[in-house]
């Protein structure tokens, strides 16, 4: 039964690179060399260590002399705080939703139902963006609406689950016992679906990521003085011609993030659930 | 004493597309009616699709009736769902064929029996522990295999501690449904022998539901026949096996091997059961009857009465 | 065609509600995010003012009242005003369609002109050191949001080569970039799908038997594989417009392409809301009407599932 255990080269160093994010997100304030608001006005817009800049910054300045890579390891802490926040939510919510939908036949199933379908034919961004619109930004705010994002295919995922588990399984055996619906569903339902629902969550994660980053590019995500991946790639913009390396060290993170989440999810989903498309 | 009465109990599915196009149903178990005493078994048995699934279903609530009557201790059962429905269940308990599927594998064999104690909250932690010892010995199995998951037992071992998971509340009623079907024939008779040896213990009522008649005479006082969601003949047990009087039961039996004789008897049974979907005019059973008469084609019969413990539904029978 | 009428009446009927779900929603949720009178007055509004406001816009009425003017005025085409351009908000978005769609529709054709021939290729020499690289880059087309990939490009192709401009609507040039953006990430996930689409296709029974019966490669490969791979091809196209919607808001703003995505992030800026919900329906008519575009297509070209919906009639 047991099979070696197979990792190709591709699966190892995106693994590396998602560990090093990790490090990097959990140490953020001891590994960086500024704070990410000094300004160092001698240096304003100097070019990383290697292409005429001072080891003092290692990735550059920006326009207002701040210490690129410290503001690169913050900004990766940011967005993955939010988008891990982001997650569980969305899980959280989605296997409630599901979960509900499943229990109740009738009419709240396909109103949930019709939700979801909703939901799944709007693209999310420009949901965000309406809400945003609606409600104002503010940083709890912000990260409950990522929270929304995927929600729908979590309730699908759940509730699927929880049918599955069905009235003919383990589910209708604790009913006939006379078990609450609530035990039934938290205490059976739910550590039976835990695994598959934690590979749907390592798909939200990373998709997460990106949306925060692109309506943070946008300006209307996280807002100065906080930063993140995409708060610089939107301050970079500015400064395309004259400082690149602003634009390019968050946008190298983000892409190399995206490229080892998509190969690593590639390989959770093939070893652990072949059901999940 | 009755312990569960079914009163002309019927149960109809909507089939076919509900927002467009017609809506038609079919009637799995129609007008039932059959008793369980206390400490006796009652079997039922037919082929399947029959509606005795359904029918043990509707008997423990867990479906609701479309019409007719499941008397519990004298008493009308609650909604399925309701707080007086689920307290209800400690004293009637189902016993599946498919153990796998019913017993959440996440869980060890002692917490799984221990559930129903937890869930109806009786007694504490320690006594819990000791009732679980208890009914482990009760249904054969020892103390080592209360740490064990349900993946790691045989099938006949699953039985058991299905069973053990039934009794932990002291139900006083239990519903089989095919508990052996899925098991060797060796094992098929321990655990119908343990299930007899319980009942004189702990005075159960059981309803016994299998296709097989053989295991259903070996552990039935009472034996019901049922046919296309009909009750076609019900009476004592040895009546039934021994003078079976609707073409159908005596099939039946004669399909059975036994000692003396063997298959001399054996009247094959051409064709399959119709399709609940498309039930037969008159006598659901006719187009397989090879003594059908106009009348059985025509009128369906009614269950007569001929005695105190037996009834039957047949034409050759009411009017030879 | 009366066959179609059961399998695409149930689709019809769930588009119908989701747009009113939708238009419902907003209505909603835009009310229970402030008093439009304090928001649009300001907070320093005296009372009077605020009260003579909220009678004029019908603010003072019962909230099913409002919800049904709404509706009413929405059946006729009436979304209200933008506060800041002072024009009704209908119409600015509309004006700013056809840049958008001359943005949307050659990406699309991209996708498909690109997409399909690469990943036919890539199938029909599976396993090839082209396959290999081809498939490799392709995770990196699609993966990459297309925010960074048109700025990499702008990098690339105007502040280093001096190619194409970065930004603006006004010569032929300024559109390859955009255009670039938006469609390579599509066509990437198209080549993967038909790849793999083709392969499965390829290996099945009957194309085996085909081509043992004489036939050529490249008949097997026109007149079997492409007709059984372009179903679920066109099934993804579908599924990818939402994609492709979310990727025109980001791309219109990283190339200043004065589109509606343009002006849903400006609007969203300003809290413009009703040029918001209007953008909002727009994107929800469009996104609906194409799958039920797709759903009728897709029973069009498989009677099979017409089929099998009446036979549980």
């Amino acid at each position: 039964m047991q099979k070696k255990l197979q990792i190709d080269l591709s699966t190892l160093l995106a693994s590396l690179w998602l560990c090093l994010m990790l490090l990097t997100a959990v140490t953020a304030p001891l590994i960086a060399p500024h704070d990410i608001t000094a300004m160092d006005l001698r240096h304003r817009l100097s070019p990383p260590f290697g292409f005429g800049g001072t080891v003092v910054h290692l990735f550059g300045s920006d326009d207002l002399g701040r210490d690129v890579a410290s503001r690169l390891y913050y900004s990766i802490r940011t967005s993955l705080l939010i988008a891990f926040g982001a997650t569980v939510i969305s899980v959280l919510v989605g296997t409630a939703i599901g979960f509900i939908a499943a229990y109740f036949k009738g009419i709240v199933e396909h109103f949930l139902l019709l939700l979801i379908d909703v939901q799944a034919s709007l693209p999310f961004l420009i949901v965000a963006l309406a809400m945003l619109a609606f409600f104002g930004n503010s940083l709890p705010l912000f990260v409950a609406l990522m929270g929304l994002y995927g929600w729908e295919r979590n309730a699908r995922l759940a509730r699927g689950l929880a049918l599955a588990a069905g009235s003919q399984g383990y589910a209708g055996a604790t009913r006939q016992l006379g078990a609450h619906p609530l035990r039934i569903y938290l205490r059976h339902i739910l550590p039976n679906s835990a695994a598959t629902l934690l590979v749907a969550a390592t798909v939200t994660f990373p998709e997460i990521i990106l949306v925060e980053s692109g309506l943070s590019f946008l300006g209307l995500g996280v807002q100065p003085p906080m930063t993140s991946l995409g708060v610089m790639v939107g301050t970079g913009r500015e400064y395309i011609t004259r400082a690149p390396w602003m634009l390019l060290a968050p946008s190298i993170v983000i892409v190399l993030t995206a490229v080892a989440v998509s190969v690593l999810g590639d390989y959770l989903r093939d070893k652990l659930d072949p059901t999940l498309t | 004493m009755t312990l569960l009465q079914l009163e002309k109990v019927s149960r109809r599915y909507p089939i076919g597309n509900t927002v467009f196009g017609s809506r038609k149903s079919l009637t799995a178990v129609d007008q039932v009616s059959l008793e369980v005493k206390k400490g006796q078994t009652t079997g039922v048995v037919g082929e399947s699709g029959c509606g005795k699934s359904t029918t043990g279903r509707l008997a423990l609530g867990l479906e609701q009736a479309d019409s007719g009557h499941v008397l519990f201790e004298g008493k009308e059962l609650a909604a399925s769902g309701t707080r007086e429905w689920r307290l209800r269940r400690q004293r009637m308990q189902l016993v599946y064929q498919d153990t796998l599927a019913a017993l959440d594998r996440r869980m060890t064999v002692g917490d799984l029996i221990a559930e129903p104690l937890v869930i109806h909250e009786i007694g504490d932690r320690p006594s819990r522990r000791q009732r679980v010892l208890d009914l482990l010995q009760a249904v054969g199995l020892g103390e080592h295999h209360r740490a064990l998951y349900p993946h790691q037992l045989s099938g006949g071992q699953r039985q058991r501690v299905v069973l053990a998971r039934a009794l932990a509340p002291s139900p006083s009623l239990l519903v089989c449904d095919e508990p052996v079907s899925a098991l060797d024939v060796s094992v098929q008779a321990q655990i119908v022998n343990l299930l007899v040896d319980l009942q004189q213990d702990l005075g159960l009522g059981i309803l016994f539901i299998s296709h097989d008649l053989r295991v259903v005479r070996h552990v039935s006082d009472r034996i019901v026949v049922m046919y296309l969601g009909q009750v076609v003949e019900d009476g004592r047990a040895d009546a039934v096996i021994d003078q079976p009087l609707h073409p159908y039961t005596q099939a039946l039996v004669s399909a059975m091997p036994r000692l003396p004789g063997g298959f001399d008897h054996y009247l094959p049974l051409p064709g399959e059961p119709p399709s609940p979907t498309e039930r037969p005019s008159g006598c659901p059973f006719h187009p397989r009857c090879d003594r059908a008469k106009d009348i059985c084609r025509q009128t369906p019969p009614e269950l007569l009465t001929l005695g105190p413990e037996r009834r039957v539904a047949c034409h050759l029978v009411s009017n030879p | 065609m009366t066959s179609l009428l059961p399998y695409i009446g149930p689709k019809l009927l769930r588009a119908a509600l989701s747009i009113i779900v939708v238009v419902t929603l907003t209505f909603f949720v835009l009310r229970a995010s402030g008093d439009p009178a304090l928001q649009i007055l300001g907070p320093g509004a005296r009372a009077p003012d605020l009260a003579a406001f909220r009678q004029q816009w019908g603010l003072d009425q019962p909230l099913y009242v409002q919800y049904l003017r709404y509706l009413w005025g929405a059946l006729q085409g009436d979304f209200g005003n933008s506060m800041l351009a002072g024009k009704p908000a209908a119409e600015l978005v509309l004006e700013r369609m056809p840049l958008t769609l001359a943005l949307m529709l050659p990406a699309l054709a991209l996708n498909v002109l690109i997409g399909i021939p690469v990943g036919a290729y890539a199938a029909m020499h599976r396993d090839s050191w082209i396959d290999r690289s081809v498939m490799m880059l392709t995770v990196l087309c699609f993966t990459v949001p297309s925010f960074v990939l048109g700025l990499l490009f702008i990098l690339i192709f105007s502040v280093t080569f001096g190619l194409f401009p970065s930004g603006g609507a006004d010569k032929w040039q300024s559109f390859v970039l955009p255009v670039l953006t938006l469609g390579t990430g599509g066509a990437a996930v198209i080549a993967r799908f038909t790849r793999s689409a083709m392969i499965e296709v390829l290996s099945q029974l009957y194309i085996v038997a085909a081509s043992a019966k004489g036939v050529t490669w490249r008949q097997v490969i026109y007149h079997h594989a492409f007709p059984n791979a372009i179903i679920p091809i066109l099934t993804l196209l579908g599924l990818m417009l939402g994609g492709q919607v979310a990727g025109a808001v980001l791309v219109e703003n990283v190339f200043g392409w004065p589109g509606i995505g343009q002006l849903l992030v400006i609007s969203v800026g300003n809290r413009d809301l009703a040029v918001v919900q209007v953008i909002l329906l727009l994107v929800a008519l469009t996104m609906t009407s194409a799958n039920l575009t797709m759903d009728l297509l897709y029973g069009v070209v498989d009677p099979r599932l017409r089929n099998a919906r009446q036979g549980s009639h």
